[in-house]
Formats: structure tokens, sequence, C-alpha cells
């Protein structure tokens, strides 16, 4: 039944991820990443790491890709122009696209053989309570520096952002 | 196997009341509305407008079902597809009621219940400003976009508050299992979230309210829709059963939205005050109280027709209320009863506030909550976590 569903939910999210690439409207583009996302988060679930799951899809697929679509929306962008690509790349695009993932995948077998097998359902730290007490405990300078550079972040846009002082 | 089976059979009976409550909540709106306006409202088909749910279903199936050539089409059709989905899937982990046994199986008035069920309710609801706003853009039509793109906006916005308004009660029940989140609130009044020590939470209950109004995109937030301005806004190039997924999902997100309210806040299904004082008896006075002022106006009619109708109502009502006494049906009815009691008033209050408030305007609109709503939720989210901290 994991199985099943690892693989469904994994090829939702390579062939929505192939998409984002393929389509020619930002928009579309954009609704097939949050395919990937929505696909993403079930493969967390399954996993075992609910909250993570469910984190995925508020913060990325309700929050950020809403804002993306919104931006989208609002600069009224249309559909990329094709235009021609060269020969070679044509003719070797999709060789060494195999070449290079043969190659990932045989290094990562070799650097990394069989070192943890990951199992469903099997990862016990996924509630709330476990995130919130290793983000307060194990990670929490890493977590209170992330804080401090979204703040940054935030206040430069609003910098950027004001014209008029 | 016999899970399966039991599950199916929840589901069904779910999906059938939750179907009937849309189609009539949509009645109980435009009568209430008539009534604060003055009118009669609905009063042609069946008694009282009571079949009209079922004609307008009628009408909206037959409806030429018209795309129009402009649209990107597949977004065009995904749109009401997905609001309808997601504002239908959150029903799942709400809990209707406690423990019941039936025919020797024992089980939860509710679909089922993760241990996340909060997250769930709040990723679903995020995923549903998709619906609106893919609507908008598809259809390929400056008013349209101007809804879809005010809705995205005030989606987001509003989900700031919404979301700080929520995590301060879970700071008093530590869970965020709905049906335990219930459960923490057992007793009397006093144990709700909204008034329950050391810190009640009047000041998120109505941050909350505002902020699902907003969500749900109703009168006084329905900027996306306005008629006014924007024709029909979003749905402007929608008709028949395409409409009818947009105005299904908004009425689904209002129940949604009061369900979670009683849950996080009003005890879900817990009673008024406690069994000990007699609070098992309640529902019986009210529907008794209801037959026997029906049957009261039934001997002194001010119609003809009257003088029948009005004293069956009240013995429908009189057994109903005998019902609530019967012992057996009182571990599953009563707290359901509370549920819907306490559902039922949000619904009105939403019913109230459209027929009382204006509009706002656009710039009001996100000045309320960037600088009202959000300031509030913060600062009662932090005295709350200081206050359960220190004690």
């Amino acid at each position: 039944m994991d199985v099943i569903l690892f693989l469904i939910f994994a090829i939702i999210a390579v062939v929505c991820a192939v998409n984002v690439v393929v389509q020619t409207h930002p928009i579309s583009s954009a609704i097939s990443l949050v395919g990937v996302m929505g696909s993403l988060a079930v493969l967390y679930l399954l996993l075992g790491a609910e909250f993570l799951a469910m984190a995925q899809v508020i913060v990325y697929a309700g929050a950020i890709m809403v804002l993306f679509v919104f931006v989208i929306m609002l600069l009224n962008a249309g559909a990329e122009s094709k235009r021609g690509r060269s020969f070679v790349a044509q003719l070797l695009g999709f060789p060494l696209l195999i070449t290079f993932l043969a190659l990932a995948a045989y290094f990562i077998q070799r650097l990394y053989p069989a070192s943890a097998i990951v199992h469903f359902g099997a990862f016990q730290g996924g509630t709330a309570q476990n995130i919130g007490r290793a983000l307060f405990t194990q990670y929490l300078l890493p977590f209170e520096v992330t804080s401090i550079l979204i703040l940054i972040a935030i206040i430069g846009a609003i910098v950027l952002a004001r014209k008029e002082l | 196997m016999e899970f399966f089976i039991l599950s199916i059979i929840k589901a069904a009976v779910v999906a059938i009341v939750l179907l009937t409550t849309l189609a009539y909540l949509q009645w109980v709106e435009r009568k209430v509305i008539a009534h604060i306006q003055v009118r009669m409202g609905p009063y042609r088909v069946g008694p009282h407008g009571l079949l009209q749910p079922l004609a307008d279903v009628i009408k909206l199936i037959t409806k030429e079902d018209l795309i129009p050539p402009h649209v990107n089409k597949f977004l065009y059709l995904l749109a009401p597809f997905l609001a309808v989905t997601m504002a239908l899937i959150s029903i799942s982990v709400i809990p209707f009621g406690a423990q019941i046994h039936v025919f020797g199986y024992t089980t939860w008035m509710q679909l089922t219940d993760l241990n996340v069920g909060l997250l769930f309710v709040l990723a679903i609801s995020s995923m549903g400003v998709y619906g609106i706003a893919l609507a908008g853009w598809a259809s390929n039509n400056k008013y349209s976009l101007l809804g879809g793109l005010r809705s995205s906006a005030q989606m987001i916005s509003y989900e700031l508050p919404l979301s700080l308004a929520i995590a301060s009660p879970l700071l008093l029940v530590n869970t965020l299992s709905l049906r335990e989140i219930v459960q923490a609130q057992s007793g009397s009044i006093i144990h709700w979230n909204i008034l329950r020590w050391p810190a009640p939470q009047i000041v998120s209950f109505f941050v909350f309210l505002i902020a699902g109004f907003a969500e749900t995109n109703r009168v006084p937030f329905d900027l996306a829709e306005a008629e006014n301005e924007l024709v029909a806004g979003f749905h402007t190039e929608y008709s028949s059963m395409k409409f009818a997924a947009f105005f299904m999902a908004e009425y689904a997100n209002m129940i949604t939205v009061a369900c979670m309210t009683t849950i996080l806040f009003l005890g879900g299904w817990q009673p008024l005050f406690s069994p000990a004082w007699g609070s098992n008896y309640v529902p019986a006075l009210i529907f008794a109280a209801g037959g026997l002022v029906a049957i009261y106006h039934g001997f002194n009619p001010a119609r003809k027709l009257d003088r029948i109708t009005l004293p069956v109502t009240g013995v429908v009502f009189l057994l109903a209320g005998a019902l609530f006494l019967f012992t057996p049906a009182q571990a599953a009815l009563i707290p359901l009863f509370w549920f819907a009691a306490k559902v039922g008033l949000i619904l009105f209050l939403y019913i109230w506030i459209r027929g009382t408030l204006p509009r706002f305007r656009y710039d009001q609109l996100m000045q309320f909550t960037w600088k009202v709503l959000f300031p509030i939720a913060l600062a009662n989210l932090l005295v709350t976590g200081l206050v359960v901290a220190l004690s």
C-alpha cells in the first residue's frame, strides 16, 4: 500500500516538475510547481513526518505559491515565445541528461552504500511536539539566525518598495 | 474490513447531511435577509419556500453550460473543481460529537481524527485560494482578474491574524487534534477556551471570527465579487454547475469556519453547563417550548390554514423534544444538539452581518488587517504565552 502510494505521488511529483520547465506560460508553470509541493507533502506524510507535510502545504503550496501566482497575474506576464534552439543542444541534450543522472546515481551509491535505508512510517519524530522541541533545543541557534535573516529580508523589501520617504 | 464499511457509511451520512445543510443554509440566508429588509423572501415553491433549494438545484443543472471562447480552458475548468473540493474536504476532520454505540459498534461522530487535524484544515483552506485566483485569471476578463487578484491578496493578508488567533487557544489545550481540543474543554462554559482560566481567549475569538469572515469572502469583506464594481468578480464568466460549484464552496467554507470557531473557542460538542445541573434537559425544553408556541398559535390562527399546519408542526416539535429524553438516543443526540446549536448561532451571525454591514473599501480592508488585526492577534499571543508559562 505504502509503495503504491509512493509510486503514484513520486510520479506526479516528477511529471509536475518536468511540466514546470516545459510549459511556456508562467501561470501553468506555477500551478505545476504547486503540484510538486503537494505531492512532496504526501511523500513526507508517507514517511511519518506529518507536521512537516502540513507545514509544506501551508507555507509552500498555500502561501509562497499563492504569492507567485498573484505576482504573475498582477504583472500580466504573457507566454514566452519559443526561439530556435541550437542544433548541438537538440542533438546532445537528452543523452547528456541521462549520462548525468546515471553518474549522479552511481556516485551516490558509491559514497553512501545502503547506509540508511528509509522505511515507510518508521520515522517517529514527526509530531509537532518533537519538531518544536528540536527547534528550540538542538537547533536553537540556526533557528534564531534564520529568523533574523528573514527579518532583514522583510526590512530590505520595505526599504526597496518605499520610494517616497 | 469492518473499519472500511463503517468509514464508508459515516462518510456517506456526513456527505448527505453536509450537502443538505449547504442547500438549506442558502434558504435560511435568503429568509433571514428578507426579514431583516422587511420582505417575505422565497415563498412560492413549497410551504414558506422550503422547496426553493431543490428548485435552484434543478435550475442550475439544466442551465446552458457555456465555455467562453477566450478562456484558458484547462485552468477555467480546473478552478471551480478545485474550489469546491478544497471547501468540502475539511469536514472530514471535524468532530461532531462524542463516542456513540450503534448496533454493537462503537465509533466517534467524526470521520477521522488526525493528530495534526487543525493544521490539515489550515492547509486545505489555504489551497482554496487557488480556486478563486485561477478562476479570475483563466476567465480572461478584466473584472474577473481584478476579483481574483483582490481575493488572493485578501486571503494571504487575513491568513496571518487567523493563524495567530488559532495559536493562542492551542497554548491552553496543548494539542493539534481537533477531538482532543474539544475534550480539553469539557465541563461548563468557564472551561471553554473563550473564558478559560488563566488566559481567556475573548480577543482571539473575535480576531478569528473577523479573519474567518474575510477568508470566506463574505460581506463586509466580499471585494472579490463586489457586484457594483466588478459585475460578479471572479465568477463573472461562469454559468450553470460551474457557478454553482463556487456558490457551494462559499457556503461550505462558511460551515467550516463556523465549525472551527465552535471547536477552538466554544467547546465543540460540550454542553453549556454540566449535566449534573440538568443540561441534558435543555434540548428537550427548547423543542417543547417551540412546539407549545406553535400549538398555541394554531388555536388562535391568523390565517385559515394555520388551524392545521401549526398544530402539526407543534406535535412534530414535541416528538423531537421527547426524543432527547429517550435515554439510548441521548448519548448521540445531545452532543450533536450542542454542536449544531453553536455552529448554527455563528452561521446566523454571518447572515445577520450580511444584512447589516456595508462593504469595506479596498484600502480600508488592507489597513484593517495589517494595522489593527495583526498587532492585536500578536499581542494576544504574547500575553497568552506569558500567562501560560507563568501559571
